[in-house]
């Protein structure tokens, strides 16, 4: 197995609460991001999935070093980056680049798009064969932009056209991996579409790795290899795309999944809906055990006192649970193997697991049935 | 006559770029029991028509014209003062963000309270206790403690509920629901929605329910209507809309879309181009820029005459020039490329 391009262990972003006053003293922490393990190979998409809250951008900012962890390891391409300085990050940026969610405060108003999208190579000192000009109008034209419209300011575009310039942004230096946080959730139905095809032309012809963080099962589906969920700071569950969405195996992620509305009016009400009592506990003070244990409609006394750890049940899907759901609840809406979809997508060579899915799909059997034994 | 009927309604906001046509010529109807979901991106005109109709818009800054008549009164031809004592009696609204639609200053006994008080002759305890009711109705544990806490003290799901039981207190029989799920989570969506459809069941109230969100629609509506650049394009029974849809903008939704129920390998259809500007929009019909089938009708009328929405079935409205077998055709193509996909 080929070192993976990004891997992340054990790492920690705790953001201490403050009291009021003079003195200010640390009474807790918001423990938004307490331990997530994961990996990205190289030209791979993770999904990193959650509720609001449940740590997911935190983690995408730390990674890309935006803020300095509490704990843990970030490296990236073989560098250990998790303690760099500021200064010291710099030429590590080429490798790694963000996408932001909203595509109005990405963009500074005041600078044309030529200077936005030219800003990397400045800081850079970079000099790309023919001028930064001309990099830049290919770069726009890559991403469906017009490259005249370069000394046009961000308010004249719309919101995903702007989203195209953030896009153009973190190309310029040709980078490895690029973090998407919430990349389409502000953009209308008929334009998301626009920009997840594009995400995913760009990864193919520039052998991209995107960690893909999204609250949209959807999207996520649309466009990920693996998948991992999170929930209070926690990775709950990792598998490849199809593992997750038709045998999850974490009680979370049947309840999130059965969730998600599907527009097909005859599936309504059809379908085996979890409803999770009460609200997510605060990060501040999580619940002993395990975080979701309060929620969880299996919970029982050891998950309120033992945390349990991300275990490897088959290659490439790993579950935080005591007592993981290996049978079918009917919360997903694609439950076996569909003849047609035996194959696994080869456009992740690189995924470890996908042999491992193959077999289990290509077995012919119910795949939760497999992971049984 | 249906309990809601709104006849061609035209809302337009003057602006210094020039005028705004938000609402061009929308008529539908609404039955008590029954759920409208009106569908369109932002700034398709669905949320000032649910505005229109609560009276919402200052009639000074906006040219408002048509009729909304809800129970045999037209609300367009009402004073202001009396369409205000209908509003969160007879009709209520839900708004999207329930933490600026809630005063932030005040605890939610006292807003609660207030709204019971407007329009029913009780004391404040025999309102509280209404409204303690309909709390616990909501869904909202010890609501005789919750009553008390001010709007911060509440999660974004229970804000919703909060938002719901104010517009439920009066028993409305139309109630307006603006993206009320867009700003939660899906599992939080999940139960509010639950609780919207457990409302429409015991209380057959009218509902609209304004959503960009073709999955939630599916869940909830009786009746669809699409929006696009303030004009209804396509009006159908939602069996009708998602088996057989006709207008390209409609199918252009359904093919662009990621679904859970979909094939994640086969690449999304996006329409192309961006919705218009309200203020400059194309002549003709709105979305034929984008209309990937306007090539098929003759002389190019698509980008001259506006199509009229006419009858293409049963319920069925379309607003489209392509003749009635070809929208059928292109409609049973694209939902079997879609359905060749779905698992």
């Amino acid at each position: 197995m080929t070192t993976p391009l990004l891997q992340v262990e054990d790492l920690k972003m705790h953001f201490p609460v403050k009291s009021r006053g003079l003195f200010r003293r640390v009474v807790g922490q918001v423990r938004a991001v307490d331990g997530i393990t994961l990996h990205i190979n190289s030209g791979e998409t993770l999904g990193l999935v959650g509720e609001s809250g449940c740590g997911k951008s935190t983690a995408g900012r730390s990674i890309m070093r935006l803020l300095s962890p509490t704990g843990g390891k970030v490296i990236l391409d073989g560098v250990d980056i998790t303690n760099l300085s500021r200064r010291e990050m710099v030429p590590h940026r080429r490798t790694a680049q963000m996408i932001f969610q909203d595509p109005y405060s990405a963009l500074n108003p005041r600078h044309t798009v030529g200077s936005i999208i030219g800003a990397p190579f400045i800081v850079q000192k970079v000099k790309p064969v023919g001028g930064v000009r001309k990099e830049v109008q290919e770069l726009m034209a890559r991403v469906g932009l017009n490259p005249e419209h370069y000394n046009r300011y961000p308010n004249e575009f719309s919101g995903g056209q702007r989203q195209r310039i953030g896009i153009a942004r973190a190309l310029a230096l040709k980078p490895k991996l690029i973090v998407c946080d919430e990349p389409v959730s502000a953009l209308d139905v008929s334009i998301q579409a626009q920009v997840i095809n594009l995400l995913q032309d760009l990864q193919q012809d520039f052998g991209l790795a995107y960690l893909f963080v999204a609250h949209d099962l959807s999207v996520v589906r649309q466009i990920s290899h693996r998948i991992s969920v999170m929930y209070l700071g926690h990775i709950m569950e990792t598998a490849s795309r199809d593992v997750l969405y038709s045998a999850p195996q974490h009680p979370y992620t049947h309840a999130l999944m059965s969730a998600v509305p599907v527009p097909n009016p005859q599936l309504a009400g059809k379908r085996e809906r979890i409803m999770l009592q009460g609200d997510l506990p605060s990060p501040i003070n999580p619940p002993k055990g395990c975080v979701f244990n309060t929620r969880c409609f299996a919970a029982q006394e050891r998950c309120r006192v033992e945390v349990p750890e991300l275990i490897e049940v088959t290659p490439g899907h790993q579950v935080a649970c005591h007592f993981p759901i290996t049978e079918s609840l009917g919360t997903t809406l694609i439950t076996g193997p569909d003849p047609g979809l035996t194959e696994q997508p080869d456009n992740a060579p690189d995924s470890p697991n996908a042999a491992a899915t193959n077999a289990v799909f290509e077995a012919g059997a119910e795949p939760w049935a497999q992971r049984q034994s | 006559m249906s309990f809601l009927e709104v006849s061609n309604l035209q809302v337009s906001f003057p602006t210094e770029d020039g005028i705004v046509h938000a609402v061009d010529g929308v008529s539908f109807s609404v039955e008590r029991g029954k759920v409208l979901a009106v569908v369109g991106e932002s700034g398709s005109g669905k949320s000032v028509t649910s505005q229109a109709v609560m009276g919402l818009l200052n009639r000074k800054a906006t040219k408002i014209s048509g009729s909304v008549v809800l129970d045999g009164q037209d609300l367009l031809a009402m004073d202001d003062k009396d369409v205000r004592k209908l509003r969160g009696g007879k009709m209520a609204m839900i708004f999207q963000d329930p933490l600026s639609s809630l005063h932030p200053y005040y605890r939610i006994s006292k807003q609660l309270v207030e709204a019971v008080r407007v329009h029913q002759n009780v004391s404040t305890s025999d309102a509280r206790k209404q409204a303690i009711a309909m709390l616990d109705q909501v869904g909202i544990p010890a609501p005789e403690r919750r009553i008390d806490d001010y709007p911060h003290q509440l999660s974004g799901g229970m804000r919703q509920r909060v938002m719901i039981a104010m517009a439920l207190l009066n028993n409305p029989s139309l109630l307006i629901a603006d993206e009320p799920t867009t700003a939660l989570d899906v599992t939080v969506q999940a139960q509010i929605i639950e609780l919207i459809q457990h409302i429409q069941q015991v209380s057959d109230a009218a509902i609209i329910f304004i959503t960009h969100d073709l999955g939630v629609v599916a869940e909830i509506a009786h009746d669809v209507l699409v929006m696009y650049a303030g004009r209804i394009v396509e009006y159908a029974p939602v069996e009708t809309l998602y088996g057989q849809p006709q207008m390209p903008y409609t199918l252009g939704l359904m093919a662009s879309i990621p679904r859970l129920d979909r094939d994640p390998d086969v690449r999304l259809d996006p329409i192309p181009g961006n919705p218009p500007s309200l203020i400059n929009l194309p002549s003709g019909c709105s979305f034929n820029p984008r209309c990937t089938f306007s090539d098929q009708v003759l002389d190019g009328r698509c980008s001259v005459d506006l199509p009229d929405l006419l009858p293409a079935g049963e319920g069925h409205l379309v607003r489209c020039h392509l003749p009635i077998d070809t929208r059928k055709a292109i409609s049973v193509q694209t939902l079997a490329a879609l359905n060749g996909s779905v698992l």
